[in-house]
């Protein structure tokens, strides 16, 4: 059996995730400069914010059908809240201070974020079992997909082709367009920045809400860490492909999960790297391709050269 | 070297306050005659109470709650009340030792009942062994922690304060692999640990023996434990046409891992040691790991006729978590402890004598009762004298035990 479609899909899947929430990342550093760290915790709120309509909203057993739509939409509603409200009150205040400040914030809420699930949420101390679609794999050849991998699948193109709808041919979007070149100017010509930075973090919250509802259908299981690492992730993610822009970060996403995956199944099968080859290898194989793409491309594989900003 | 000096401080502290504290209760006797309540002394619980395995950490606090409990209804030991103080250590050995070192400081404290997690035990020994703080561990199986790095061939006890309860990983891997190899009929095994002292001593210890067997190791990996996603592994495992998956680690990676390589095509069980061997797993794993086995240290806590009493006590206790797969040994561990006080406090013409930390150590040593998982005492090392172990299998959704037995060579 050939293992490499399988293992291609598998990473394909993995990089879609990471793509979803480093969508987030992006938005707002291309239009604030601001690494948000705690965006993997937006990520995870989507997902408990989801899991409580399905737990408290909706009735016992009520099919996927109607269920995964309305977890999406209370997912969505949740993070949507938590990431304006955490711009209005951590970021806000601080804009125009130092580069730092915001980032320590941001460090800062994160914790605080993880905490607060951990301490308030019902039996969110351990892993908390999120509601599956029924139905069994599906073969395509040699390779099998998971009924709650489908998700992913569409998930990821779709939300990408209405972003870059957004974006582009709206007027909200090319506000965000002009304040991401410069701020000064675009408040010049009328744009209400403040505005527009709360719309592009509700932007990242809103993809971050799908990949949190993605990763509850892919792995049945949701914890008040899940962001932790999956934000890292999608943050590298998001500077492999390009940090500011859009499509830049779904590719590094993609790009950085196939990575790893590859490097998980394949390096231990070269002579004589077989101890570097497992999955607990794959993040520094991973981080290798960044280092690398940033030595030949500084800007990140879909970014622009562009001067710093004064 | 700071930290060194910081901890001799804090224990020469620490044996400075004791003898200041049992002068004081000698004056305080000659003045008051009722006499109830006596001496305080203070179990110290170093556990998981939070994050993924807070399942197993609660139960081993709520274990050692009832038998202070127990033991204070009972008036096991005249003029002492004992008190349990739990402190978090969230798997991790940074905060164990902290946890450690405050232990140190409470002169109260005469014994600590933990940790979980043999990683994190290793970061605590020493600051017990300082202070002659009496440590048993319910739960620890990695055999470097009391039989030394190269328990292999040279064995040498590493502090005279350790004991434990549970049995080692150097008898539970041999274990599970006679069960997979001889019983289960399983020739192919692929083997996966998560890198930490415990799962990659038992993933070696179970392959060596079921090579010795005649098996054969198809595979192996390490995960990363700090990612969910382990289809990549899963796919590997199913391409390597293994009829078995041995796991070391614990129960949050090992559910997802389960499920994933069931997902992936592989419908194989999964076998794993005492870490696994809780609700959780199959909580994480879904329907589909029915089959999965685990081994765990003793027999099952339900079946032993000494535990039923603990089952009952523990029901009426009131507890909000389930006293889990570690439950027993923490009692006694636990009663280990107060008999230890016991003795010394016997010794002594009823009173807590000034080096109590140091005396309680070396009862510790020659302890023997009879307790929730049979006969307790400790051989040479430190280690539990009682070998047996059982094999579980998940049915209908839960652990269900299939073979109980001691190890034997």
């Amino acid at each position: 059996m050939n293992e490499l479609p399988q293992q291609l899909v598998n990473g394909l899947l993995l990089g879609s995730m990471y793509g979803l929430v480093a969508i987030g990342y992006t938005m707002v550093y291309g239009i604030v400069q601001l690494i948000n760290f705690a965006h993997g915790e937006i990520f995870m709120t989507g997902a408990f914010g989801a899991l409580s309509v399905s737990l408290w909203v909706l009735p016992n057993g009520t099919s996927m059908w109607v269920a995964l739509p309305l977890m999406l939409l209370g997912g969505i509603i949740v993070a949507v809240l938590v990431a304006i409200g955490a711009e209005r009150f951590a970021y806000r205040p601080l804009r125009g201070g130092p580069r730092l400040a915001p980032l320590i914030t941001a460090i800062g809420l994160s914790l605080a974020l993880q905490q607060a699930v951990w301490a308030w949420y019902p039996e969110a101390k351990s892993a908390r079992t999120f509601p599956q679609i029924a139905g069994g794999p599906f073969e395509i050849g040699s390779v099998t997909i998971q009924t709650g991998d489908i998700f992913v699948f569409c998930a990821a193109p779709i939300s990408m082709a209405i972003l870059a709808y957004f974006v582009m041919k709206t007027r909200t979007g090319r506000g965000m367009q002009a304040t991401a070149q410069d701020p000064d100017t675009a408040k010049l010509m009328g744009i209400n920045t403040d505005r527009i930075i709360v719309v592009a973090f509700a932007l990242g919250a809103t993809f971050a809400a799908v990949g949190g509802v993605a990763y509850g259908l892919k792995y049945g299981q949701i914890d008040f860490r899940m962001g932790f690492m999956l934000g890292l992730k999608a943050f590298t993610a998001a500077v492999l492909g390009g940090i500011g822009n859009i499509y830049g970060a779904m590719i590094g996403g993609l790009v950085l999960g196939v990575a790893e995956t590859l490097a998980t199944a394949f390096i231990s099968d070269i002579p004589g790297m077989h101890q570097f080859g497992s999955q607990s290898w794959a993040n520094v194989w991973a981080f290798v391709l960044l280092i690398l793409v940033l030595l030949f491309r500084p800007q990140g594989l879909l970014g622009e050269r562009v001067a710093d900003r004064a | 070297m700071r930290q060194r000096s910081l901890i001799a401080i804090t224990a020469a502290l620490a044996a400075g306050a004791l003898t200041l504290t049992a002068c004081g209760s000698r004056g305080g006797d000659k003045g008051s005659d009722s006499g109830s309540g006596g001496t305080t002394v203070i179990i110290g619980v170093d556990a998981p109470l939070t994050g993924d395995l807070s399942a197993l950490g609660l139960g081993i606090k709520n274990s050692v709650d009832l038998a202070a409990k127990t033991a204070n209804k009972q008036q096991t030991v005249k003029g002492i009340t004992f008190k349990v103080q739990a402190f978090d250590d969230q798997a991790q050995p940074s905060s164990g030792q902290q946890n450690a070192v405050k232990f140190v400081a409470d002169k109260n404290v005469l014994g600590v009942v933990g940790p979980l997690n043999s990683s994190v035990s290793e970061s605590m020994q020493k600051v017990f062994d300082d202070a002659k703080l009496v440590q048993v561990s319910p739960a620890n199986t990695g055999p470097s922690l009391s039989q030394g790095p190269d328990w292999r061939t040279k064995k040498v006890r590493q502090y005279k304060s350790y004991f434990r309860t549970a049995t080692t990983d150097a008898i539970q891997g041999p274990f599970a692999a006679q069960y997979v190899y001889n019983d289960a009929k399983k020739t192919k095994v692929f083997v996966i640990d998560d890198k930490k002292t415990y799962g990659a001593g038992l993933a070696g210890t179970f392959t060596d023996e079921f090579k010795k067997l005649g098996g054969k190791v198809v595979g192996t990996e390490h995960i990363d434990p700090d990612t969910k996603d382990f289809s990549a592994v899963a796919t590997k495992v199913k391409k390597s046409g293994a009829d078995v998956v041995y796991y070391g680690g614990e129960y949050p990676q090992a559910g997802p891992l389960s499920k994933q390589i069931k997902a992936a095509g592989a419908k194989i069980p999964l076998v794993g040691g005492d870490g696994i061997n809780d609700a959780d797993f199959v909580k994480l794993a879904g329907p589909d790991s029915t089959g999965d086995l685990a081994t765990s240290v003793g027999a099952p806590v339900e079946e032993l006729d000494s535990a039923k009493q603990f089952v009952a006590d523990y029901k009426a206790g009131g507890y909000k978590d389930e006293y889990s797969a570690y439950g027993g040994y923490s009692y006694d561990s636990a009663w280990a402890i107060i008999e230890a006080v016991k003795k010394v406090v016997e010794d002594n013409d009823g009173k807590l004598p000034s080096d109590a930390r140091a005396k309680v150590t070396e009862a510790m040593q020659n302890v023997s009762f009879d307790g929730v998982t049979g006969k307790v005492s400790f051989d040479e090392f430190g280690d539990a004298t009682n070998k047996q172990l059982t094999v579980y299998r998940v049915e209908n959704g839960a652990f269900a035990p299939v073979k109980s037995g001691t190890f034997t060579g």
